[in-house]
């Protein structure tokens, strides 16, 4: 352990706050008392029975298993002094984490997207259902992955899209394929269907942004049971719906004005697709975290089918785009 | 009565390979008045054999409502089966507000086939000494459903417990190859036919017993007295050709029962404004 390290972790804690230090060191299970402002100079080192500690001794001090208050488990009989110098948090009450030296400080870096997808889209038709994601995965405001499929299946009756979050998207399906085995395990004619995991991950989104650790996603369920289209939208708040035509994020601007004028009931399979890869180009030519390369689910009473990633011809030589920062004065 | 080295606790093994304790509790389902259950294809009716502890008292209450597509019927101690029946309606209110869709009966039953098992493998605890039989629907029809304190479970086409219900059983398995094809009126009368073989001198008559119907497109419902007696009525004046007054089945949340079809024929009676009365067909 070098001094250094101590320097470090030790201006995470708060004036007169007690360290336990568990080591594998016998002679080093010690309380340490920090005073005063927590630089090295201003700060003194005890032991349990309140002998003081040399700096240079506690810097050769192996801290490997170094624990801060509250976070136990700690066998040390000075473990009991060390008990009341933290406060909880007021609101979250006592917070336990295996890297943090701040004790009542909750977890943060869950609480915001890293890597997400765009828009889904998701349309009814007259056989069945339909929904479109492209394959882009973008760290911040750069297009990182270019392959991340957002549609899963789940079960045999429904598809889940997503935008948000890869990561939570990919604990949701964890999730989901635990739901849908333990269903098909029981092998009794009765079966999860898009109502039942729309609700069922309703109340997870729901139950998650209570605990101020929201799964960072908008949702979009489409299936077909028993004849019975569904087609609907979580979010990552709980918000949820059910519609002819759905989108999220940047879709719910761009594609549905669209949806709202050429949406039909009776739309066939063919007129459907060429709607949602109009939407699709559309999403593709103004929302930049959007690529060239999308998948569309087909979901019928016949079961799933989830075309491979493919790409739309484009066309960049109209107009508009041949001199995009003219009139716009300091553009580059 | 019975003396035994071997049953003095649940979890003791009798070296016949038997144990006594639980056998004991089924015995109180046996003791308890009868239940009785029978199904058809889009049907399910229960009945009971209601017995007052005293002239002066109310029997106990033995058909529950668990759910709008699942009741039971009980036989031994009904407070063992009140305990059950609260277990029952928890899940189902449960899995309603998760996955907003009814609790597949089937999967219900073997929860709480789980339950009274525990009871027979905990030194520390009793076997429930009641006897269920559960009635519902889930997505593959209506189904029909014994629960044992032993932790045995299993489905019927039709099947009586308690008190004298070798008779009913006997009826039942006359004539239970009929049933699939019955009416819910038909299968009503059956049910009380049974619940009169099992009936012990006395007249069958509303006071006496009970009769509970789930069937697809038909939340579970437990007939009223004057119903009820109607069909009893039906019974007592010749079994064909009669024509039961069923006045305003009950309330019903109206969301469950708009794909119920159109029962009622050209029967004849009094109904309430727009329910028109129920064909009794053979």
């Amino acid at each position: 352990m070098n001094p250094s390290k101590v320097e470090l972790e030790a201006h995470c804690i708060d004036h007169n706050a007690k360290l336990v230090c568990l080591s594998r060191d016998p002679v080093c299970q010690v309380v340490f008392h920090f005073h005063g402002l927590l630089s090295t100079s201003q700060t003194q080192f005890s032991d349990c029975r309140g002998r003081s500690l040399d700096p240079c001794a506690i810097a050769a001090m192996d801290f490997s298993n170094f624990q801060a208050p509250g976070m136990y488990p700690y066998h040390a009989s000075a473990s009991k002094q060390a008990e009341k110098s933290y406060v909880d948090h007021p609101i979250m009450g006592p917070h336990s984490s295996s890297f943090t030296l701040m004790p009542s400080a909750p977890t943060t870096h869950t609480q915001y997207p890293y890597v997400t997808g765009t828009s889904v889209l998701g349309i009814k038709y007259k056989d069945g259902v339909l929904l479109a994601a492209d394959t882009a995965g973008s760290y911040g405001s750069t297009v990182r992955y270019k392959s991340v499929e957002r549609l899963k299946p789940v079960g045999k009756t429904t598809v889940l899209g997503a935008s948000g979050e890869i990561s939570d998207f990919q604990a949701i399906n964890q999730m989901l394929e635990q739901l849908v085995t333990k269903d098909f395990m029981w092998d009794d004619g009765n079966n999860l269907g898009p109502v039942e995991i729309h609700n069922y991950l309703n109340r997870v989104m729901y139950n998650r942004r209570n605990k101020f650790d929201p799964l960072w996603n908008s949702l979009v369920l489409g299936g077909v049971k028993n004849g019975e289209k569904y087609l609907g939208v979580v979010t990552m708040i709980g918000v949820h719906y059910v519609d002819d035509h759905v989108a999220t994020g940047f879709g719910n601007h761009l594609a549905r004005p669209i949806f709202r004028d050429e949406w039909r009931p009776d739309l066939t399979l063919e007129e459907a697709v060429a709607l949602l890869e109009k939407c699709m180009l559309v999403l593709f030519y103004r929302d930049r975290s959007a690529v060239n390369k999308f998948q569309i689910a087909n979901i019928t009473d016949g079961g799933v089918q989830i075309t491979e990633p493919y790409a739309l011809q484009t066309n960049w030589s109209l107009k508009a785009f041949e001199n995009p920062t003219a009139g716009a004065v300091g553009s580059w | 009565m019975f003396r035994n080295q071997y049953d003095t606790d649940v979890t003791t093994w009798s070296p016949a390979g038997r144990l006594h304790q639980v056998e004991y509790a089924m015995e109180a389902v046996k003791q308890g008045s009868a239940a009785i259950g029978l199904r058809s294809r889009t049907h399910v009716v229960l009945a009971t054999v209601n017995k007052a502890s005293s002239e002066l008292s109310a029997h106990q209450k033995k058909l529950f409502k668990i759910d709008d597509h699942i009741g039971i019927a009980m036989a031994g101690l009904t407070a063992d089966g009140r305990v059950l029946s609260r277990y029952m309606r928890s899940e189902c209110i449960n899995h309603n507000f998760v996955y907003e869709s009814p609790f597949p009966v089937g999967r219900l039953v073997v929860q709480v086939a789980d339950k009274a098992q525990v009871c027979t493998q905990r030194s520390w605890k009793r076997p429930y000494g009641v006897g269920l039989l559960v009635a519902g629907l889930d997505e593959t029809g209506p189904h029909l459903y014994q629960n044992c304190p032993s932790g045995n479970y299993s489905e019927f086409m039709a099947f009586a417990i308690g008190s004298r219900s070798q008779a009913a059983k006997t009826y039942l398995e006359r004539k239970f190859e009929s049933f699939m094809d019955c009416s819910k009126e038909e299968l009503v009368r059956h049910a009380l036919h049974a619940v009169k073989e099992s009936l012990q001198e006395e007249d069958l008559s509303s006071a006496n017993c009970g009769v509970a119907i789930v069937g697809i497109g038909e939340p579970f419902v437990i007939l009223d007295p004057k119903t009820l007696q109607a069909y009893i009525e039906s019974l007592e004046g010749g079994k064909d050709d009669q024509q039961v007054k069923v006045e305003a089945e009950e309330e019903r949340p109206a969301a469950i029962i708009e794909r119920q079809g159109t029962a009622g024929g050209g029967g004849v009676g009094v109904g309430a404004e727009g329910e028109g009365p129920t064909d009794m067909e053979t």
